[in-house]
């Protein structure tokens, strides 16, 4: 009882914080998606499956298959440059790890948007990387670097290419690295090793990496915004669009719990295969 | 195949890291199915030659021969040579089977094959029950046996074992001495071996080098490097020793070492051994169970002994098997013995005046000074 009242103590600020901020909002915005919008925005508290029919439009269709797809290449963009870097670093001389995993923390210094207006300024048709290249005579027509979806990726990628890569990093370097040299050992070229034990290995982190990548990549607004121009590109646009512009509260947040589950169903997909590669890896081959 | 030559032969090999010489000008041979221990404190430079010899480390400057064939620059996935691990070093991810199989799989052998194999050496260490388990679900001691097959299933020219026993109980480190040994013989490759621990080195291996800063002091079996060191960092490292320092006088066969309070007598052999000359610093070395104790108390003749001397018992140990008597001289110099329990003596107690001495051809002469230490180990290193 006593070991009880104590975990109740450690436990309630955050537990409470939770639930003030979490819990309840979720269950408002869950009991908005299935109520019917206002003359004059609102919410009327009736019953309606509209606000979830409308997900399945063509248009809202649309915004969330091109949502996924930014949010994917996203992801396996960090994945291809995150793992490198956190081998890098995770396998750099112990005095070196700090320095350079600071490198990697450094952008968070500066505000998000602030980075991303940076962007606009290197990638317009007079920004910095169109003058240099035209400059060399690379080419002689500016490049469209802005305003489309290569500009979202580039933007969501440089954001949280750090998420990707911390998770990374602290499970390459929690790994023995006897394991890797018992692999050579037993006949296996670096490749081969890498493959084989040093992926599988550290699976938790490329997963832990990705779910911290593609989650706020295809939610995110700020991005498509700023970088994409256009206002419907992605279904975090399309949210707040609802929300702020359209004044349609049920239908944001029907579209909003359509995000959600779109996340939760990956997840689940991913612990399963996990769980597989895991068990059935040594079989593999 | 190699014929007469030796199996692995070190030349010369060099290594450093920074400003730190590692391995410092090291030669040493080893033959085929010989179950080779290299002993040393920790920071002597051991690991870093079992590492040279897996490919894991480069030398700085040297060969290292596998059967007359130069290894340096020949990746660690390329060499006919295994090894086992300190931390084991199993995949956590793979079955017992898989992580046996994994070298030979490695090998491109067809699947019968590998099977066969691999349920060949899971029976040898024991573990075909276990076949199936990951390693996360064993004991340390199975482990210990998985490393060992997935090491020798791919029947490798030499072994090469990091400490194979120090991640073990003391109970179980000394059945599996006996075990190791078994395993050698009845596979029959040479096993190189890495130890700190000088008792294991002793009753594992046919012979051992004993490594201090990077070199290598003396080569020998067992018996030599506990009968015959040739320098006092062996003779301190391998058993216990009485140490007695002096200078060297020779006269014709007479010999004595001349130290502060007294001088002490030695056979004229044991200063030829190791090449002592007039005026050198020594030390002679007694083994415990060399040294005799005699109560004063008992009459008893001391006219066998050789070297004799006066004080008094201050200690007394009993281990079971045998007991350890430490006892003061009358110059402060304090001495241990060693005698079978059942002795009898057993009665002694703390305070009785004894004398103790040794007989002429136990005293074991060793250069004293660092510098004929160093030279002493590239005598021994030319044996």
């Amino acid at each position: 009882m006593k070991k009880f009242t104590q975990q109740l103590v450690l436990l309630g600020p955050g537990l409470a914080w939770l639930v003030v901020f979490l819990v309840i909002p979720l269950v408002l915005i869950l009991s908005y998606s299935f109520f019917r919008r206002g003359p004059y925005g609102g919410v009327v508290y009736e019953f309606t499956l509209k606000n979830y029919k409308q997900l399945f439009s063509p248009l809202v269709l649309r915004v969330f298959l091109t949502s996924l797809r930014i949010a994917v290449i996203t992801t396996g963009l960090a994945l291809l440059i995150g793992y490198p870097t956190a081998y890098a670093i995770a396998t750099a001389a112990p005095q070196w790890r700090t320095t350079l995993l600071g490198l990697v923390a450094l952008p968070f210094w500066t505000s998000y948007l602030i980075r991303t207006y940076a962007w606009i300024v290197l990638l317009n048709r007079e920004g910095v990387i169109n003058h240099f290249l035209m400059r060399l005579g690379i080419i002689h027509e500016p490049l469209g670097l802005l305003y489309n979806e290569f500009a979202i990726i580039i933007g969501l990628l440089y954001g949280y290419l750090p998420f990707m890569i911390l998770p990374l990093y602290s499970s390459i370097e929690r790994l023995n690295p006897e394991l890797r040299e018992a692999a050579a050992d037993l006949g296996a070229p670096p490749l081969k090793t890498f493959f084989t034990v040093t992926l599988p290995l550290t699976l938790q982190g490329v997963i832990a990496g990705s779910i911290f990548v593609f989650v706020p990549s295809l939610g995110n607004f700020v991005v498509p915004e700023l970088l994409g121009g256009g206002r419907r590109l992605m279904i975090g646009n399309l949210i707040q669009n609802r929300f702020l512009k359209a004044r349609d509260w049920p239908s944001g947040a029907a579209m909003a719990f359509g995000v959600m589950s779109i996340v939760l169903i990956l997840l689940l997909l991913q612990a399963w295969a996990t769980n597989r590669l895991q068990e059935g890896g040594a079989n593999a081959e | 195949m190699s014929g007469n030559g030796p199996l692995v032969a070190i030349r010369n090999v060099v290594k450093r890291f920074g400003s730190i010489v590692a391995v410092n000008n090291v030669s040493l041979d080893v033959q085929q199915g010989e179950f080779f221990a290299l002993l040393g404190p920790s920071g002597c430079g051991k690991t870093t030659l079992l590492r040279m010899l897996a490919g894991f480390e480069t030398p700085d400057s040297g060969e290292i021969l596998l059967e007359g064939e130069d290894l340096v620059g020949v990746k660690p996935w390329k060499r006919p040579v295994n090894m086992m691990f300190q931390s084991y070093a199993l995949f956590p991810h793979m079955t017992v089977y898989n992580n046996v199989a994994y070298g030979l799989r490695e090998d491109r052998l067809d699947k019968q094959e590998i099977d066969r194999r691999v349920r060949e050496v899971l029976e040898m260490v024991g573990l075909l029950g276990l076949a199936r388990r990951k390693p996360d679900t064993l004991s340390g001691g199975q482990k210990q046996r998985v490393a060992l097959a997935r090491a020798i299933v791919k029947q490798p020219k030499v072994l090469l074992l990091d400490e194979p026993l120090a991640a073990l109980d003391r109970k179980l480190r000394v059945e599996m001495r006996l075990e190791l040994k078994r395993l050698q013989h009845e596979v029959g490759i040479a096993f190189i071996f890495v130890t700190h621990d000088q008792e294991e080195a002793l009753t594992m291996a046919d012979r051992a080098a004993v490594m201090n800063a990077g070199q290598v002091l003396q080569v020998g079996t067992p018996q030599e490097l506990y009968e015959l060191p040739t320098s006092l960092f062996v003779a301190n490292f391998i058993g216990e020793s009485n140490v007695f320092t002096g200078s060297l006088k020779v006269a014709g066969d007479d010999v004595t070492v001349v130290g502060a309070e007294r001088a002490w007598r030695v056979s004229a052999e044991a200063s030829r051994r190791v090449g002592l000359k007039d005026g050198d610093a020594v030390a002679i070395v007694i083994r415990p169970e060399h040294l005799q104790i005699i109560p004063a108390a008992s009459g008893q003749e001391t006219n066998g002994l050789s070297n004799t001397a006066t004080g008094m018992l201050i200690e007394t140990a009993y281990l079971g098997s045998m007991r350890h008597y430490i006892v003061e001289l009358d110059d402060g110099t304090r001495v241990m013995a060693q005698t079978q329990a059942g002795h009898i003596f057993d009665s002694l107690t703390e305070g009785t005046r004894v004398s103790v001495g040794w007989e002429l051809e136990r005293g074991v002469l060793v250069p004293a000074d660092d510098e004929a230490l160093i030279e002493g180990a590239g005598l021994s290193g030319a044996l």
